[in-house]
């Protein structure tokens, strides 16, 4: 209440005044009184009661010292005396609070990142009671996997919704793209991004329709034929123009009709965080159901009571009952046991799912400690101009301490004086951080894969910026404080020039400063050079094949409906007219396209040896299109179809694995059973090289390629990878493409892009911590250039008079350049020391992001040493090269 | 040795003045402490309030608005549980200063 009233009067201090005033005036008046009721006359009574009260003034003027004397109305004071001071200084002011808001403003943009990736709760009610039910410890790679959020089948979901007693709600979900019909034509089509959820999704979750209506049980019935879709807020803003909600509104995707009945809510993006969704559709659960496609996730709402981890037992209890039932056919003895023996679990799920989380998550934590860094360095650079500035003003408090005010009165003032250029600072960076945040979303967003993540300024993010912004007030305000305080009045008011006191002791704390400084930089700048360096090893790295030049294509026909028995055959036809497209210098089918991400693989038996390998189909023209060569053996040719034994290359990682490095012609690999896929036995007939599979990052594994006229017949869909060489950009080439094969073929589908686009797009986050810690390196560098010019420069000054005598006693010019250089070399030299042991220390850490180099490189150490030696030889040269430009009796006679 | 001086005495007085009544304003203050010690203590009127004030600041007393018996606002001091305490200690360090002084003026 105290305070409450203190700061009312500081808006009021008039107030305050008057009643003091009325209190004072009220014992006058009574004592007036009195007199009065004594006998004196009215005048005499009022002068005999002011003359025993003394002056009112004076008494009021004493009163309110006592009330006001440390409270708030003098700290108000305070702060308008700093803003004078800095507004005498404008300069010095300008660039401290713009060093502390782009410090501030780029930690803070980094640390809404994470908030949003990785703290926040769904947009939904009560999310820290979802959970997501998964296999515990995956299902070891079996089966067919979408997507990487969807883990469990469709069967096991219809078990799961059968009986799942610990949760009050549950509902399966799979996201992925789809093809809007968007013209007449069967190819004029755009990808969309849709959610197939279960009846339940929206009641689960607890998310209400912006406008129409949601998704029920009525719409999943006739899921896999025509229905009903829910559109996005940003849908149907954007592509709906915000028009009420009629029984016209429908959309094709995928061939499929679906009514629009309702629009989500504007914050809802779905449950993967940093993707959003267009439509989202009922689940089609089709009676022949793929059950060893691992293609929905499943969530659920704890009922009352339950937690996760007995919900997991639960699950873990129940799910031999759900393995059993959901059982695919076909599989190996092995395999079925290995599905039999899932566990099922609960985890919590209020943060919702997120690829973005699973690969950024390091790199963003990274990027903090980097930017926090860089603050530091900023903060010690700011320190030393607060250094400066006190001993400027060191007759001020000098005479202030003179004139009786109190250390602590003193150090409050130098206090407010720093905190008030952290808070401007936090302020306007908590703002630039708005800008930051976005600027970084964008560089994240790649041209295919749109990322979709609001940033807010949360009580989190608020919070980070205030801790962060009295961290930095703590480093650079305190310590000047402290120092400046503490001086002696007397012999800083007697000697003339104002930065007299305590000078050895000011001298070593700027040394120290520049030390850690040096230390700090040089940690940023092996960070640097590491994720610069890996950033290059992965760009020159040979994936063993071309990649320039190549246009990835996907052939979509099952609008054809082609016999399965003849899809080989029609893809032959396909690719013979893409190769007659001018430009098209060759062209090929493949199961898998090249460092692209997926996988595909098969359990193999080489002899006695068991184990995994990677296996694709190819046409026979795939090698030469993607330039591999067959080191031994013999390629494909069209000799080798459906009726002829089955043969297979392999790579020598293959041969490593499984024949210990035996001549692999002639011998042969046996698959085990999957489901549409028997066991099959392969002649090796050819070998290539090592190539990259799936990922530039990937060591080499095991692969076999096999002909595609070979594929399996039952297993054969109707669509086709290919890979194509040329000399014209992918763009056009698409275009020509397109053309081409919408005259023979007007119901087909295609996509075009490049495959070395594509490969750099995968590299972003390796590119954008590389661009980034680069940044922040050089700009570590610069500021440590401009702390160690500062304390040179000082330093010279404070030598000038010993630096003049021994140029007058014969010193040469290029003495004393070494002179204040080595001293300049000395702090470099510890600074350097410390920040190597710590980037050994720290940089551990990051070596599951580096690429082709471990986190103790010798080379990348010795190149941070040497940039640093650079940046303190330019910093130090100048105001060594002054020092020895002096001329003596000018030096001298000064002091 | 206790330690005591002019501020303390004035505090000294005031506490044991509140203490005596519930609550006083500035002049009964005086007035009180007049009539109490018979004329021979006469308290500076113009260094009341701001030792007042202080002790407000200390919380050894709190202050109200109200009116006197002749209808004049005036503002009403009264002991915290504070300044009942730190009455006790004033007292005890008074008696000591007493006795040293008397112990003083009766070495002869």
């Amino acid at each position: 209440m105290k305070l409450l009233r203190r700061i009312v009067a500081l808006f009021r201090r008039s107030s305050i005044d008057r009643e003091i005033d009325e209190e004072l005036q009220a014992h006058i008046a009574m004592r007036a009184e009195d007199n009065v009721a004594a006998g004196m006359s009215p005048d005499a009574a009022a002068r005999d009661a002011r003359l025993r009260f003394g002056n009112p003034t004076v008494v009021r003027e004493r009163t309110e010292h006592v009330d006001f004397a440390l409270g708030i109305d003098s700290i108000w004071r305070d702060i308008r005396y700093a803003i004078r001071g800095y507004r005498n200084a404008p300069i010095f002011a300008i660039v401290a609070i713009t060093t502390l808001a782009l410090g501030i403003g780029a930690n803070t943009a980094i640390f809404q990142l994470l908030n949003e990736v990785r703290l926040r709760s769904l947009p939904v009610a009560n999310p820290e009671e979802l959970v997501d039910i998964r296999i515990i410890g995956g299902n070891h790679g079996m089966g067919i996997s979408d997507t990487r959020y969807s883990s469990l089948t469709r069967p096991l979901w219809q078990e799961i919704e059968r009986s799942h007693e610990p949760l009050s709600g549950v509902f399966a979900w799979t996201s992925n793209f789809q093809n809007m019909q968007t013209g007449l034509t069967a190819n004029d089509i755009r990808p969309v991004r849709s959610i197939n959820v279960s009846s339940d999704f929206f009641n689960v979750l607890g998310v209400a329709p912006f406008a129409g209506r949601f998704l029920g049980p009525e719409d999943a019935a006739s899921a896999c034929t025509s229905s009903n879709a829910v559109v996005s807020y940003s849908w149907w803003q954007s592509q709906m123009g915000g028009r009420p909600i009629t029984a016209a509104e429908s959309v094709v995707l995928d061939g499929t009709q679906y009514r629009i009945v309702g629009v989500a809510p504007a914050r809802f993006f779905g449950l993967a965080v940093g993707e959003s969704f267009d439509f989202v559709t009922p689940l089609c659960i089709p009676p022949n159901v793929q059950r060893e496609h691992f293609d929905v996730a499943v969530m659920g709402r704890l009922a009352p009571g339950w937690t996760s981890d007995r919900a997991t037992q639960w699950f873990t209890s129940a799910s031999k009952g759900f393995f059993e039932t959901a059982l695919p056919q076909g599989y190996s003895s092995n395999t079925t046991e290995l599905f039999r023996n899932f566990k099922l679990g609960a985890f919590p799920a209020a943060a919702g799912v997120s690829n973005l989380r699973d690969s950024y998550d390091s790199s963003l934590w990274i990027l903090l400690g980097i930017t926090g860094l860089v603050l530091l360095i900023a903060c010690a650079n700011l320190a030393n101009l607060m250094l400066a500035r006190a001993s400027a003003r060191q007759r001020e408090v000098a005479l202030r301490m003179a004139l009786g005010a109190t250390r602590a009165r003193l150090l409050r003032q130098l206090l407010i004086e720093s905190s008030l250029l952290a808070i401007t600072g936090a302020l306007l960076g908590v703002g630039l951080a708005q800008l930051f945040s976005r600027l970084l979303i964008r560089a994240l967003t790649t041209g295919n894969d749109s990322l979709t993540l609001t940033v807010h300024t949360d009580w989190r993010v608020l919070l980070f910026a205030a801790a962060v912004a009295i961290l930095t007030c703590a480093v650079f305000g305190t310590l000047p404080a402290f120092r400046a305080s503490k001086a002696d009045p007397i012999h800083a008011l007697k000697s003339g020039d104002g930065h007299a006191s305590s000078r050895r002791e000011r001298f070593s704390l700027q040394r120290i400063m520049v030390v850690v400084q040096v230390a700090v930089s040089m940690v940023l700048l092996v960070t640097a050079l590491l994720f610069v360096r890996s950033f290059r090893n992965l760009m020159t790295v040979d994936p063993g094949m071309r990649e320039r030049g190549i246009t990835i294509g996907y052939i979509d026909f099952h609008n054809s409906k082609i016999d399965p028995a003849r899809i080989e055959d029609f893809k032959r036809q396909l690719i013979s007219e893409v190769r007659a497209v001018p430009g098209v210098t060759n062209v090929a089918t493949t199961s898998m396209i090249p460092l692209n991400g997926g996988s595909w693989g098969h359990g193999v038996d080489v002899g006695p040896k068991e184990g995994n390998s990677r296996f694709t189909w190819v046409s026979p023209t795939y090698f030469q299109t993607m330039e591999i060569s067959i080191v031994s053996g013999r390629g494909f040719n069209d000799n080798d179809i459906q009726s002829s034994p089955r043969v297979a290359i392999v790579n020598k990682a293959f041969i490593r694995t499984f024949l210990d490095g035996q001549n692999p012609l002639g011998k042969t690999v046996r698959t085990k059973a999957e489901p549409r896929y028997p066991s099959t036995l392969f002649e090796i007939v050819g070998v290539i090289p090592d190539t990259k599979y799936n990922d530039l990052r990937g060591a080499p594994e095991p692969m076999v390629f096999v002909p595609a006229m070979q594929f399996p017949i039952e297993a054969n869909v109707p669509g086709a990878g290919v890979v194509i060489s040329s000399t014209l950009p992918s763009s056009v080439l698409g275009e020509d493409i397109k053309r081409v094969l919408a005259s023979s073929h007007p119901e087909i589908r295609t996509r075009f892009f490049e495959l070395q686009q594509q490969i750099r797009n995968n590299l972003l986050r390796e590119r954008l911590l590389a661009i980034l810690s680069g940044f922040f390196g050089a700009l570590a560098a610069i500021l440590v250039m401009v702390g160690l010019y500062g304390v040179v420069s000082y330093l010279v000054t404070r030598r000038r008079n010993e630096l003049g005598i021994r140029i007058a006693l014969g010193s040469t010019r290029a003495r004393i350049i070494s002179l204040v250089m080595s001293e300049a070399g000395r702090m470099l030299l510890l600074g350097t020391l410390i920040g190597a042991m710590i980037s050994l220390a720290a940089t551990r850490g990051a070596s599951s992001l580096l690429f082709g180099l471990k986190s103790w490189d010798p080379v990348t150490i010795a190149l941070a040493v040497a940039s640093l030696a650079t940046v303190s030889a330019l910093a130090s040269f100048l105001p060594a090269f002054r020092a020895a430009a002096l001329n003596p009796v000018e030096a001298l006679r000064r002091e | 040795m206790a330690k005591n001086d002019l501020q303390g005495t004035l505090e000294l007085l005031i506490l044991k003045t509140l203490a005596q009544n519930s609550s006083l304003h500035g002049y009964g203050i005086v007035l009180h402490i007049q009539r109490v010690s018979g004329d021979l203590l006469r308290v500076e009127e113009g260094s009341l309030y701001p030792a007042l004030h202080r002790m407000e600041q200390s919380q050894w007393v709190r202050s109200q608005w109200a009116l006197t018996e002749t209808n004049r606002r005036a503002k009403f001091y009264s002991l915290t549980l504070a300044g009942r305490k730190q009455l006790a200690v004033a007292e005890k360090s008074w008696e000591q200063t007493v006795k040293g002084v008397q112990a003083v003026m009766k070495f002869a």
